[in-house]
């Protein structure tokens, strides 16, 4: 009976080799595929318990992780005014993931981003658990807290975007009605499923993050584009005159297309384009815009940066033109309606890139990243994304639009000089009776653009269908101007 | 494989090296005590460093732990030097070290559980642990009664029939018993009697591996007889197929009414690989080869939850959700553990249902990585081949099967159970031996130990002075007379 024994014996010993074998390849070789694979909540679960990295803007810190007694060793806290923040920071929630720049710079907040393999490699070889790095925002805490509450104590929906003309920095973004994070950031998973729930079936949308994930219809701020096309292709200047009427029919078709309140541009027959500008005349917008012509228009919108796909690193809804089929909806485009929708972010972009001479940086949120021990990662350089139209064309706007200002309520009173446009939207499917989105943009010093910003206000706030952009979102703009431009 | 070699004259020659040495002067027995000290320090420690790293206050208590579990194995000990001094040193350590481990690992698992009911305001359940210790005593009790009855293991061949008719019934009862007494997560091989159950399968295997090697023992010649030559093989008559055809239908029945693959699959091989040591025949093993296919193909095509499993086995990320969500689970927690684990503690065992009992394997993947299911493996390994050279050095045939098929049954066990739960092949829900939760399998496992002791005891015993007579049992009569001469050929060398 030996020799089989012996035999068996050897077959056990190939049946553990097997074994070993086998918890090799699944331990060792398709080990990463299964860690990571998206339905492991180990590696999540893991995450929750590791201190992630600070959030801050200007010394002021927006989120960072605090030691806790439970079983996850850390939680997430937005310890400065979370509702005025949560569009920059957005949310970290063990049951419904994240968003904003919780999502956008994960890698870097847990530690796991390859700038952090040194940190690391410290960290593991003396014991500590991988700490997060640091993600230091372009936010400018001052001008962020003045839109917010600017907003809020009026009870406004709206976004406010401020953008470093010269630079592309983010200065404020802000979007209300907004949200408090840490009501989704706690350990306890019911409190967490209840105010997910809540937030989600508020229809104020306080979680929308409307400076870039929503587009509005632009009104007449879109008239800074047409205007552009119209210098930049040399087909106007700003002497050159166009109609007053108070209304005309859209080629082509018997819709009629009216200036606010069905006033004439001026006092004349004609208006020039400075007066046009100045008084926002619809009716010349129209004239205008068909003379530019559709395929110019969206050049001078896609110069514009209208219709590309960026991240600040968060995600931005695309803007557009719509597709401009004919003259009708070319005159309609042109004052910004229509299909012609712009996130508040591009619609700064646009005040920006006017106020940088015609050069259009990329905007961005994140100046510097941090490894744990504070020591500087990366950097943001400013990046040109090339020339809209020349220095002259720039020029021109500025004096348009400081004229603008002029003719804005409230628009003389300031220390320095506002270059500024105003819009008041129409939109939905009763336009007429549907109280109209209040727009602003603007930057100033006017000859020395320190700021630029854009100030929606939707449903025209609390002024109803009497609201305009002048009323109702030029004084939040001016007010975050003042904050921004106080040191300077 | 070449024919086996005719054995030479003679009874059971050794092998140049010897595999029965001359028995050594000490019984080894002090060896066998600082091994179970090695154990207890091993246990100790890893239960400090899970206490640590779940950040339990650290006491006196663990000592106190460690202390108690020297004491419970010290007295498994002194059974052995006093009712088997001559046992081999290494398998009572093992056995201490696999179930310390597996007590740490549960504990661990029950901070888990409390953790989660705390988490979701659930009432606190009850530690499995302080059970296990209870099963693990009692284990203890089972392990030292049988030393101590059992004088001569032998006389359980004189019992075969009649435990094995025993074991057949305890297979049986909960295929017949309704399934509100027999039936736990889907599996109908239990018995519950108020207020608690058992796994009748853990008990059967024995008593069916010491009913098997009693009949092979008693009716060698049945199944030696000569049939007619394949390739070079010997191969059973039809007629003498009988008793494994019945052994197979059994297991069947098994697999069919009790839903349990694992168990079927257990003791098919078992007896498989008994009868081909028994009749030192591949013939058998190939015929047996053949049912095993014929049954899991015949099984696959007709019961839905054959053919699930291996759907599950062959895609588990199919129907994640659902039939594949365990093993995905235990994949993932293997694969999180990587090489070196994510250390005592440290891990997420309890991501995976059935931590405790069938998936304890993973759990040493996940917390102690590759490295430490390796040193498990390893263990269990030594063990199992500590018990096949029982079988090889003990004299009389029954010690020899008796030993072979205890040893393989855990052998092919673990195979069974951490293929299953690293997808080597499909899950069939066994218990690992002496680490998963489990009173049934605890008991079951301890009793196996004490058979193994008692053969291992009368294989390194000091030979009998040597009589004049040869008082082999009839059984031990040496074979070469019912050899067929090999026509044509002269004697061959021996081929090993």
């Amino acid at each position: 009976m030996n020799t089989p024994l012996r035999r068996v014996a050897i077959a056990v010993m190939l049946m553990i080799v097997a074994l070993l074998m086998n918890a090799t390849y699944v331990q060792v070789i398709k080990a990463d595929d299964y860690r990571t694979d998206p339905r492991n909540s180990r590696v999540l679960l893991d995450e929750y318990s590791r201190q992630r990295g600070q959030i801050s803007a200007g010394g002021t810190v927006l989120a960072n992780s605090v030691a806790t007694e439970d079983r996850y060793k850390y939680l997430r806290t937005y310890p400065n005014t979370p509702e005025a923040y949560s569009p920059v920071t957005g949310f970290y929630s063990m049951q419904y993931g994240s968003n904003g720049l919780e999502r956008a710079e994960d890698s870097v907040l847990n530690g796991s981003d390859s700038h952090l393999f040194g940190s690391r490699l410290v960290d593991m070889v003396s014991g500590r658990d991988p700490r997060g790095g640091n993600v230091l925002t372009t936010i400018d805490p001052a001008m962020q807290q003045v839109a917010y509450d600017e907003l809020t104590s009026k009870g406004y929906t709206g976004s406010v975007v401020a953008i470093e003309p010269s630079t592309g920095k983010i200065l404020t973004m802000v979007s209300t009605p907004s949200y408090d994070p840490n009501q989704l950031s706690g350990h306890d998973g019911a409190r967490g499923t209840q105010a997910w729930e809540a937030l989600s079936a508020d229809p104020r949308q306080p979680m929308l993050n409307r400076a870039v994930s929503q587009t509005y219809p632009p009104g007449s701020t879109f008239k800074v584009v047409v205007t552009a096309a119209a210098l930049a292709n040399n087909i106007a200047t700003p002497e050159d005159q166009f109609t007053a009427a108070p209304n005309i029919t859209l080629p082509g078709t018997s819709t009629p297309l009216e200036n606010y309140n069905g006033s004439n541009c001026g006092s004349g027959q004609t208006a020039s384009l400075y007066e046009a500008f100045r008084l926002s005349c619809n009716t010349a917008f129209a004239e205008l815009g068909v003379k530019v012509g559709a395929a110019r228009l969206k050049d001078q919108a896609a110069n514009f940066g209208i219709g590309e796909h960026r991240s600040i690193p968060i995600p931005v809804a695309e803007s557009t033109v719509g597709p401009i089929s004919d003259n009708a909806a070319l005159s309609q485009s042109s004052i910004g309606q229509r299909d012609v929708a712009l996130t508040p972010l591009d619609n700064a972009v646009i005040a920006a890139t006017v106020a940088n001479g015609g050069v259009r940086m990329q905007p961005y949120l994140i100046d510097q990243l941090q490894g744990p021990d504070l020591s500087e990662l990366s950097k943001t350089k400013p990046v040109s994304l090339g020339q809209a139209f020349n220095a002259q064309v720039a020029s021109s706007l500025t004096n348009l639009m400081v004229a603008s200002e002029g003719n804005t309520p409230g628009g003389k009173s300031s220390r320095y000089q506002i270059a500024s446009k105003t819009g008041t939207a129409e939109h939905g499917s009763d336009p007429r009776n549907t109280p109209p989105h209040a727009w602003y943009i603007a930057f100033a010093p006017a000859q020395n653009p320190k700021i630029a910003i854009a100030v929606i206000v939707e449903n025209g706030g609390d002024r109803a269908l009497g609201a305009t952009g002048g009323k109702v979102a030029a004084p939040v703009a001016r007010a975050v101007l003042d904050a921004g431009l106080r040191g300077g | 494989m070449s024919a086996p070699a005719p054995p030479s004259a003679g009874a059971f020659p050794s092998p140049p090296g010897g595999f029965a040495p001359a028995p050594p002067p000490s019984t080894r027995r002090n060896a066998e005590l600082l091994l179970l000290a090695g154990a207890t320090v091993i246990t100790t420690a890893s239960l400090f460093l899970v206490e640590a790293s779940q950040e339990q206050s650290v006491t006196w208590d663990i000592a106190k732990y460690g202390l108690a579990f020297l004491a419970l194995f010290g007295i498994a000990h002194l059974a052995v030097r006093r009712f088997a001094p001559f046992a081999d040193p290494l398998l009572l350590p093992i056995v201490a070290l696999l179930n310390g481990l597996g007590l740490v690992l549960i504990h661990r698992l029950d901070l888990a559980d409390e953790q989660n009911a705390a988490y979701n305001s659930w009432p606190v359940p009850s530690p499995d642990a302080n059970q296990q210790i209870l099963w693990t005593a009692l284990g203890m009790i089972v392990f030292i009664g049988l030393l101590i009855v059992l004088r001569d293991y032998r006389t359980l061949a004189r019992y075969g029939y009649t435990l094995g008719l025993v074991g057949l019934i305890a297979l049986a009862l909960p295929a017949v018993l309704p399934s509100r007494f027999s039936e736990i997560n889907g599996s109908k091989n239990w018995i519950k009697i108020t207020g608690f159950s058992i796994q009748p399968a853990e008990f059967a295997k024995i008593l069916l591996i010491i009913f098997f090697a009693s009949v092979l023992v008693a009716k060698r010649d049945l199944f030696t007889a000569a049939g007619r030559h394949l390739l070079g093989m010997e191969f059973p008559r039809a007629r003498d197929l009988g008793p494994i055809v019945v052994v197979w239908i059994v297991c069947v029945g098994v697999l069919v009414f009790e839903k349990d693959l694992g168990t079927s699959l257990l003791i098919f091989s078992t007896v498989l690989v008994m009868l081909y040591i028994a009749t030192e025949r591949v013939g058998w093993l190939i015929i047996g080869g053949a049912l095993l296919s014929l049954g899991f193909f015949f099984a696959y095509q007709t019961f839905g939850h054959v053919k699930i499993r291996t759907q599950t086995w062959l895609h588990p990320f199919d129907d994640y959700n659902n039939t594949g969500y365990q093993i995905s689970q235990s994949l993932f927690g293997l694969a999180t553990g990587g090489l070196a684990g994510t250390g005592l503690g440290s891990g997420r065992p309890n991501q995976v249902p059935f931590a405790k009992t069938d998936f304890i394997i993973t759990t040493i993947g996940e917390e102690l990585g590759l490295i430490g299911l390796t040193a498990v493996l390893v263990l269990f390994l030594v063990l199992i081949v500590r018990g096949l050279r029982t079988a090889l050095a003990v004299r009389d045939s029954f010690g020899k099967l008796l030993a072979a098929g205890l040893a393989f049954t855990v052998a092919i066990q673990l195979f069974v159970v951490v293929g299953g739960v690293t997808k080597l092949i499909p899950l069939t829900g066994l218990t690992t031996p002496f680490m998963s939760y489990g009173g049934s399998s605890l008991l079951a496992n301890y009793a196996l130990l004490a058979l193994l002791i008692k053969v291992s005891d009368a294989a390194r015993a000091p030979a009998p002075v040597r009589k004049s007579a040869p008082a082999a049992p009839i059984a031990d009569a040496t074979t070469e007379l019912l050899r067929k001469p090999d026509a044509g050929r002269p004697e061959a060398g021996p081929a090993t």
